[in-house]
């Protein structure tokens, strides 16, 4: 990304992390708390939501810090505010639910090291104003929580035969006699499920571009 | 305190809790440079290598943090350290073997993202384990990584010669390989704990 800074419409910077950006789909970044946390659907909810509030806070203090921050420094600079904002989520997610916490075990505190909240402080927040970094880091969230649901909700549904475990919304999806695919709440079902979706969406992306190849000539 | 034996420990970190297959930690490195063998075995020993320092200062840290009371610095204090072991270790192995720094180029200072050295020491103070306990864990982790960069870049050299369809090349393919690996590797759940 250049220096400049970003004009697009605000609308743009919001979608783009949604779908033509997505974090995970099309960057492949954050692939550790994606494959490790997605067993549950409820705990896909609390990742992406930890992982919106540390991307929003630390843009949009980095970005009114950026004209402050040394260059030499930045990355240093950069990694100790994001730390702090985790900080405060690790302790808001022991005192709001213990077994969540249990469930999620360190990948809360991973999210120091989540590459997606580095790469967007580093291309986006260090070059923009408030405004737009907040948006461009709402934006990467959701992408981000959109990512990890369509993992989640397939794992849990055939691992499990459930939608929402372990909440007061829990829903049966197949009824008593489902034998569930183990498999797929174990390691390997992430590793698979994330190979397999990451297939689909070349080939949707192969499938538009072709598409729009064929409408250009007709 | 912790208990387990050392054995039990090394062996488990190594195949049994693999941090890779079975935990999930430092996937990124784990498929950005496991395509050629010799690339995977010299990131795999960086790697350990700078496990083992950090490991080493983050039991320091904890006893520091303790005895300062001060808890919540844990994350913030373990962060910086470790980017300042990373760097530490590229200076002086650029000091003392010139060669083996050319050999590790860019993966050296990467290795910091590397989400697999923050969750060690992150692990090793929830396990409450002493200093000889983490030091064979910060190995069984170092070994186990290696281990699973070293098989997965040797059936990535095979799948050059396979006719993937072109929809799932790259990303998406190894991580269906990886899932099989990890498959094989839940075999050995059975020995430890």
């Amino acid at each position: 990304m250049s220096d400049q800074q970003d004009s697009s419409p605000s609308m743009d910077v919001l979608l783009r992390g949604f779908w033509k950006e997505n974090p995970v789909f099309v960057m492949v970044l954050g692939t550790c708390p994606t494959l490790a946390v997605t067993n549950k659907v409820i705990n896909c909810f609390a990742m992406g939501i930890s992982v919106m509030f540390v991307l929003v806070m630390s843009g949009l203090l980095i970005s009114l810090l950026r004209n402050f921050i040394p260059k030499q420094v930045r990355i240093a600079s950069f990694i100790l505010i994001i730390a702090t904002f985790v900080t405060m989520v690790d302790y808001a997610i022991q005192s709001i639910s213990l077994d969540l916490y249990d469930s999620l075990g360190a990948f809360i505190q991973l999210i120091v090291v989540n590459c997606i909240i580095l790469g967007r402080a580093e291309a986006y927040a260090s070059k923009n104003g408030p405004v737009k970094s907040m948006l461009d880091a709402v934006g990467m969230g959701l992408g981000f929580t959109f990512a990890l649901l369509c993992l989640g909700v397939i794992r849990e549904a055939l691992g499990n035969g459930t939608l929402m475990m372990d909440t007061p919304f829990e829903i049966s999806l197949f009824g008593p006699n489902f034998a569930p695919w183990s498999i797929m709440i174990l390691p390997p079902g992430g590793f698979f499920v994330l190979g397999l979706e990451l297939a689909l969406f070349a080939w949707l992306r192969k499938r538009r571009a072709r598409r729009t190849a064929a409408a250009a000539q007709a | 305190m912790n208990t387990e034996s050392l054995t039990s420990i090394f062996i488990n970190t190594l195949i049994v809790n693999n941090f890779v297959l079975s935990m999930f930690l430092g996937i990124c490195p784990f498929l950005g440079v496991s395509a050629k063998k010799e690339t995977a075995l010299r990131m795999g020993i960086a790697v350990t290598f700078v496990l083992l320092v950090s490991s080493i200062c983050a039991y320091g840290i904890n006893i520091t943090l303790n005895y300062l009371q001060a808890p919540y610095l844990i994350l913030i204090c373990y962060i910086a350290v470790i980017a300042a072991a990373v760097q530490l270790v590229e200076m002086v192995i650029k000091k003392y073997s010139p060669a083996l720094f050319r050999a590790l180029g860019i993966f050296l200072p990467l290795i910091t993202t590397n989400c697999a050295i923050l969750g060690l020491a992150l692990f090793q103070t929830q396990k409450g384990y002493n200093f000889l306990q983490c030091l064979v864990y910060a190995l069984g982790a170092g070994g186990g990584f290696t281990l699973a960069l070293i098989i997965m870049a040797g059936m990535r050299e095979k799948l050059e010669l396979a006719d993937v369809p072109d929809i799932a090349q790259g990303v998406s393919i190894t991580l269906i390989l990886a899932g099989i690996l990890s498959l094989a590797f839940m075999g050995f759940a059975g020995l430890g704990g």
